[in-house]
């Protein structure tokens, strides 16, 4: 069963491409050596925590999976990944450690 | 000390990016598995690895195309969260921007977190390398990474349908954000950026079309600039 669309997924593939293209080849290929105001690269430095918890939250809080229930098993998951990914700042320990708690509390909870 | 040959720095490259194939082998997995569970096809899910080359994005685009966003939001969403890469390519110019168009090009199509932050940091180690001692070290970084990227991309399409739901699949794509998230939050001004995206996000859930997303991404991205200059005024942060 398919619940994305062939056409979607070819257009935000092609408009993904070339713009993240654009976006990594901008300054080296053609500002060359100008430097950039520093209140842009300081709005620059926040992009990626300002993005992705945002995308994250909602899935954590409102799983699809349970049908959109906070769910106790996947919350405690959640927590553990970011602690390890705090203790350890390793992205595949926080990884792990976020699956393995997820499993356990699947199994003692589910 | 023996002034180093472009062969040498190739190597040097090829030892300072092998490490984080541990890192890059299961995400690329993981994007193959989501990607199908998703309705993707291999040649679609290959695709993306091979033209977008950008893990994060390419979890964000998947997500938002299920929940049927419309295409410019995903597209507008998933190139935020790559706007970092806006920020590496300011950051390598000074080193690299006398070479080649092509080679430039090639090192833009090739930019991923571990190959930058490997680079920066041998080339502020050596400030005496030449522009092709220093390409040579990018592309030796990239040399184990990228082509495992795309193999394992294709593995994780291949083997995902034969998951069963018991395994919970849904949460890997937030497990493996906030597995990056973390080690983000360095200072402050970054874990305010996080709960102030966290917050506006949930305040606008309501919002269709994943649009309270962009908001949220402005609002973290002003806050963590503030915080920054705040810090920087106190003195906290040189």
């Amino acid at each position: 069963m398919r619940d994305v669309a062939t056409l979607d997924i070819w257009i935000v593939l092609i408009g993904l491409g070339l713009g993240s293209f654009a976006l990594r080849f901008v300054f080296l290929g053609i500002i060359g050596d100008r430097p950039m105001p520093p209140w842009v690269l300081r709005h620059l430095r926040y992009t990626a925590v300002a993005v992705l918890p945002g995308l994250v939250a909602p899935m954590v809080m409102w799983p699809p999976a349970t049908g959109g229930t906070l769910d106790a098993p996947r919350l405690i998951a959640a927590a553990v990944t970011i602690i390890a990914g705090l203790v350890t700042r390793n992205v595949l320990a926080a990884i792990l450690s976020g699956a393995a708690a997820l499993y356990i509390m699947l199994y003692l909870l589910g | 000390m023996t002034p180093q040959t472009t062969k040498s720095t190739y190597w040097q490259g090829v030892r300072a990016g092998a490490p984080f194939i541990l890192v890059l082998v299961p995400f690329a997995l993981l994007f193959g598995v989501v990607a199908t569970e998703a309705g993707f096809t291999v040649i679609e899910t290959f695709a993306y690895s091979a033209l977008v080359v950008a893990g994060a994005a390419q979890f964000t685009a998947v997500q938002l195309l299920s929940e049927h966003a419309p295409t410019l939001i995903i597209i507008a969403t998933a190139l935020a969260v790559n706007l970092r890469m806006a920020m590496y390519s300011a950051s390598l110019t000074p080193h690299l921007g006398r070479a080649p168009l092509g080679k430039r090009a090639l090192v833009a199509y090739l930019m991923v977190d571990q190959a930058y932050a490997s680079a920066i940091l041998e080339y502020e180690r050596h400030p005496e390398w030449t522009v092709p001692q220093k390409l040579a070290f990018y592309f030796g970084a990239v040399t184990p990474l990228f082509p495992l990227w795309l193999t394992f991309t294709v593995v994780g399409a291949m083997v995902g349908n034969a998951i069963p739901p018991e395994f919970a699949l849904d949460f890997a794509v937030p497990i493996t954000f906030l597995a990056m998230i973390a080690p983000m939050l360095r200072t402050g001004a970054h874990v305010v950026a996080a709960l102030v995206s966290i917050t506006v996000s949930l305040a606008l859930a309501f919002v269709p079309y994943s649009m309270g997303l962009l908001v949220a991404g402005a609002a973290g991205m002003i806050a963590g600039a503030q915080v920054e200059l705040w810090m920087v005024r106190r003195g906290a942060v040189t």
